[in-house]
């Protein structure tokens, strides 16, 4: 026996266990089960609701077991009658002020107060005098609060400060007047806030959106993967009937813990949205008809083959989404290549794909999900991660707080919920000159064994204290990552910015890693649904068109798989004038809308995630596969079956598949082993162009607009990570144009003009433009980044 | 600091908190809450806004709640405008047994409200009083704006009210 492990003995059983644990601890680890609220094994131990009383020998009375460290040879008792003595009168206090109201209650059912006062609770409370009454406290869209029937384990008050590093939620007055609440009237804003929900262990914070809509016991549960992020976060949905009631997170150490995003766990509104479609559509002489599957599938045979007969399948423009599972993106890439189509893409908000053969298998995340606890710095390229990566922000503030040095390259300045040791602002324009001068400052101080061409490229750069910060943190560190985020993906000189991050990654000798947008962004790249990778991710000799290529050509024809392209891709101008400038525009869609619609010349209605089979693989290189919780609405079909039928429509060989697990084997047969690992790809960077004298604009994707199903969620869509449909610009910028806050202003990129509402916001760079994209009234502006130009309208 | 904070606490307020700050390890400046919130209180007539525990809050580099919590917990602190004058008058045991019932319906007879409620011209505010004021020997006693006033009688109040501008 180690030294670190001592024996106790609890209820008769020998235990082993370490030094410092806590009594509750062990007896968990060893499925002995205490009575608790307030201890939760993810937060700080509060001992304030003493429900976990056991008996101790040698104690004079009974200890809690969640804050008993345990002590060589000590002797327990969980079942004794003074354990359960004093269980019970905790029990009794603790339901003086709790109201009778289970019935009416959501949490009835899976209530841990319900539960032990059935164990440990009176028939009848001796309690005669009045019940406290609290009022109710709105804090925001996503959860409902009836906090009279708080019990102050104080669970959502830890979880505030120790998880979400954004301490909103308090205990007010004190002693019969205290209460839970903000104190003052607010919406929580924590991007993980909704995990309060679960964390509360009576019906005080229950989920707003699930509000009366099912009893838990009608409830069954059924494992998925999140949608919305690369991590793949597990989740349960909650299905009653035909229909996910609620989506609450599964444990998964390795990924996301116990804890959950808002936009994952709350996304599944969206699949219930008005505008789903349910049937297969066809525009006939500009009206739209429902039609069965069979005649539907015909009339797209028949379109397809009449682009391919008098043009070429070279002008046919697949755009698929990056949250499509590994086995859709398999089959439309199979299908695309069996009629001779090679232009396929997944990454629709990226310009700059010059560099995209030197990936290996996939833009990896650099390590896996649990090690960015561990890291002792990390430097943070274009990236809103609270917002992007809720989990990986999570597990790199954990990281953060026990001393890492994480240092931030933006070009807004973000909200982080954690000290960073290091941040610079700048201009999209200037995320590469930056870049360039740590790259500078990292050559100064190495011992010389850099690359020549490398340090030409540095040599110009102006090194600032800053920038040899940022270089020492790199490199004095053992374990160090380079991160290049969404908003560096973005960015116009993609390539340029990984360039340097590769570069300095080396030279530092830390990991480099890409945060990719979606759910199946990594997989995408497996699947063969990336223009210059085939199924597998092997190279392939004859690239397709990218995305942006894709909508700059104005092809004849697109099919398009779960894209809203006017919203979701890079260029959102060139997007809409492609659909509306084609002969052909098939939609394989979960919506309908307007804009589908107008451009759109057959609509097959696709299952969302829920709906289907499946696999996802996250950005760790991790593929997890989960089955259709629900059946599909009305007609629509998951995507998979419906690619297959179009295979044997189009008499292609080899598309005989009766589940998608039969999908799910062929592709992973010819991915062989997932690599993970990002190659070495420095290249010399190309010239920096600038035009001085105009604006530069910055886009960003809110977190729960970043697709079709978030954009549909109704209660995220009232949450403030939506886009605003304005200009952000800073005070600076506002003054020199006459503008103030809430003013309108006329905004010019290329020869397009439309008015937006201004915001002042001064998180974003002097002589900036920041725009959220995916609303309505910015599509006419077009590419994401660029020169723009505002007055006052 | 942000300009909001500056113009919401006063040079005077910013500068009695430093002073508190001094006393304390740069890494610990939430111990100085409790005197900072004191200084924003008779900044602002006797009770807490909001806007002033927000601007606390970021002097001191706490979250706002964590101010709230304070600020409704102490008995000594207002979170909605009362009276400028605060009246306490002990009612413990001391007190009591040397008449302080009378003293407290004098009071509330001449200002014409109830403890707890302040004038309508907003100079006067009865406090209702928890605990013992630790005056025993003067009782009855009462406490005005953190002054003592003890051995009293009823002319004695209308004394000491009446002296109050």
């Amino acid at each position: 026996m180690s030294d670190d492990q001592i024996t106790i003995e609890v209820d008769g059983k020998s235990l082993k266990a370490d030094k410092g644990q806590m009594l509750i601890e062990v007896t968990d680890a060893n499925d002995i089960y205490v009575p608790r609220f307030c201890y939760h094994k993810k937060l700080t131990v509060a001992a304030n609701c003493r429900m976990c009383l056991v008996e101790v020998e040698k104690a004079p009375k009974p200890l809690p077991a969640c804050a008993t460290p345990v002590m060589d040879g000590m002797v327990v008792k969980t079942q004794s009658n003074v354990a359960i003595d004093a269980q019970k009168s905790i029990m009794e206090f603790l339901l003086i002020n709790h109201p009778l109201d289970c019935p009416i209650c959501d949490q009835g059912g899976e209530c841990e107060l319900q539960d032990l006062a059935m164990g440990y609770g009176g028939d009848v409370s001796r309690y005669q005098e009045k019940k406290r009454v609290v009022k109710d406290k709105n804090i925001g869209p996503l959860i409902q609060t009836d906090l009279t029937r708080c019990i102050h384990c104080t669970r959502c008050v830890r979880f505030g400060e120790e998880v979400a590093g954004l301490r909103e939620m308090g205990a007010t007055g004190r002693g019969e007047n205290m209460e839970i609440g903000t104190y003052i009237e607010k919406s929580v804003s924590s991007e993980m806030s909704g995990n309060i929900i679960d964390l509360c262990p009576v019906g005080a914070l229950t989920s707003k959106p699930f509000r009366y809509s099912a009893r838990t016991w009608e409830l069954v549960q059924k494992d998925g993967v999140a949608p919305h992020d690369s991590v793949g976060s597990n989740i349960h949905f909650h299905v009653k009937g035909d229909r996910v009631k609620r989506v609450a997170p599964a444990e998964n150490e390795s990924i996301n813990e116990v804890w959950l995003s808002d936009r994952d766990r709350f996304s599944y509104e969206g699949v219930y949205s008005d505008d789903r479609l349910q049937t297969p559509m066809i525009k006939e002489d500009g009206s739209w008809k429902e039609v069965d599957w069979e005649t539907a599938l015909d009339v797209v045979k028949d379109k397809l083959n009449g682009v391919i007969d008098s043009h070429s399948a070279e002008q046919i423009g697949i755009l698929a989404s990056p949250s499509s599972t590994l086995e859709e993106l398999y089959l439309l890439q199979k299908f695309a290549s069996g009629i001779g189509a090679n232009n396929i893409d997944t990454r629709l908000r990226q310009a700059d794909f010059s560099d995209q053969d030197s990936v290996s298998q996939f833009p990896y995340l650099g390590q896996a999900v649990s090690e960015f606890e561990s890291v002792q710095s990390a430097l943070l390229i274009g990236s809103n991660l609270r917002k992007e990566q809720p989990i990986i922000n999570h597990r790199l503030r954990k990281a953060a707080l026990k001393g890492a040095a994480v240092m931030l390259l933006n070009p807004v300045d973000y909200d982080f919920n954690y000290p960073l040791a290091a941040k610079s602002i700048v201009a999209p324009d200037q995320l590469s000159v930056e870049l360039t001068a740590i790259l500078k400052a990292l050559i100064e101080s190495s011992d010389g064994s850099v690359d020549a061409q490398a340090k030409q490229c540095a040599e110009n750069a102006n090194v600032t204290d800053a920038h040899r910060t940022i270089a020492s943190k790199l490199v004095d560190s053992d374990n160090a990552i380079v991160l290049l985020g969404n908003i560096a993906t973005a960015h116009p000189q993609f390539s340029l910015l990984r360039s340097l991050a590769g570069l300095i990654a080396k030279i530092s000798n830390s990991k480099l890693g890409y945060l990719s947008e979606a759910a199946n962004s990594s997989g995408a790249w497996l699947a063969g649904a990336v223009p210059h990778r085939n199924a597998g991710g092997k190279e392939c000799t004859s690239a397709g068109l990218n995305s942006n290529e894709m909508l700059q050509a104005k092809l004849k024809a697109y099919v398009l798989m779960g894209v809203e392209p006017e919203l979701d891709c890079w260029d959102s101008r060139a997007a809409r004038a492609a659909m509306n400038d084609a002969d052909l525009v098939i939609s394989l869609t979960a919506y309908r809308s307007d804009e589908i619609e107008n451009y759109a010349d057959v609509m097959l209605p696709i299952s969302a995630f829920v709906e289907t089979s499946g696999s996802y693989i996250n950005n760790e290189g991790i593929s997890q596969s989960f089955t259709g919780a629900v059946p599909p609405l009305g007609e629509a079909r998951p995507a998979w079956k419906l690619l297959r039928v179009l295979g044997n429509i189009f008499n292609l060989d080899d598309f005989e598949y009766q589940s998608s697990s039969d999908v799910n084997t062929e592709v992973m047969q010819s991915i062989g082993d997932i690599k993970a690992e990002n190659m070495d790809h420095w290249r010399s960077p190309v010239a920096i162009e600038k035009n001085a004298a105009d604006l530069q604009r910055i886009t960003e994707t809110p977190m729960n607009m970043i697709d079709p199903i978030c954009r549909r969620a109704v209660s995220l869509q009232k949450t403030d990570n939506v886009s605003d449909g304005a200009i952000h610009i800073n005070t600076a910028l506002a003054d020199k144009n006459n503008l103030s806050d809430a003013d309108t202003a006329k905004v010019e990129q290329d020869d397009d003009a439309v008015n937006l509402k201004v915001v002042i916001d001064d998180r974003v760079p002097d002589d900036c433009v920041l725009i959220q994209s995916a609303h309505p009234a910015q599509i006419d502006l077009g590419a994401a980044f660029g020169s723009i130009r505002i007055a006052k309208a | 600091m942000t300009e909001t904070t500056k113009t919401i606490l006063s040079e005077h307020t910013r500068s009695e908190i430093d002073m508190w700050l001094e006393k304390y390890p740069e890494d610990q400046k939430r111990s100085a809450v409790l005197a900072a919130l004191r200084e924003a209180q008779h900044q602002n007539d006797g009770y807490l806004t909001t806007e002033l525990m927000d601007a606390v809050a970021e002097y001191l580099g706490m979250s706002n709640i964590a101010v709230y919590e304070v600020a409704s917990f102490y008995s000594m602190f207002e979170t909605e405008p009362v009276g400028r004058h605060s009246i306490s008058v002990c009612t413990n045991i001391s007190c009591l047994l040397m008449g302080s019932d009378d003293i407290v319906n004098h009071v509330e007879k001449k200002l014409g409200i109830k403890t707890g409620e302040s004038t309508a011209d907003g100079k006067f505010y009865i406090k209702c009083e928890e605990e013992c004021l630790a005056a025993c020997c003067g009782g009855p006693m009462m406490m005005i704006d953190h002054k003592y006033y003890e051995n009293l009688t009823t002319d004695k109040v209308d004394e000491i009210l009446d002296s109050l501008d």
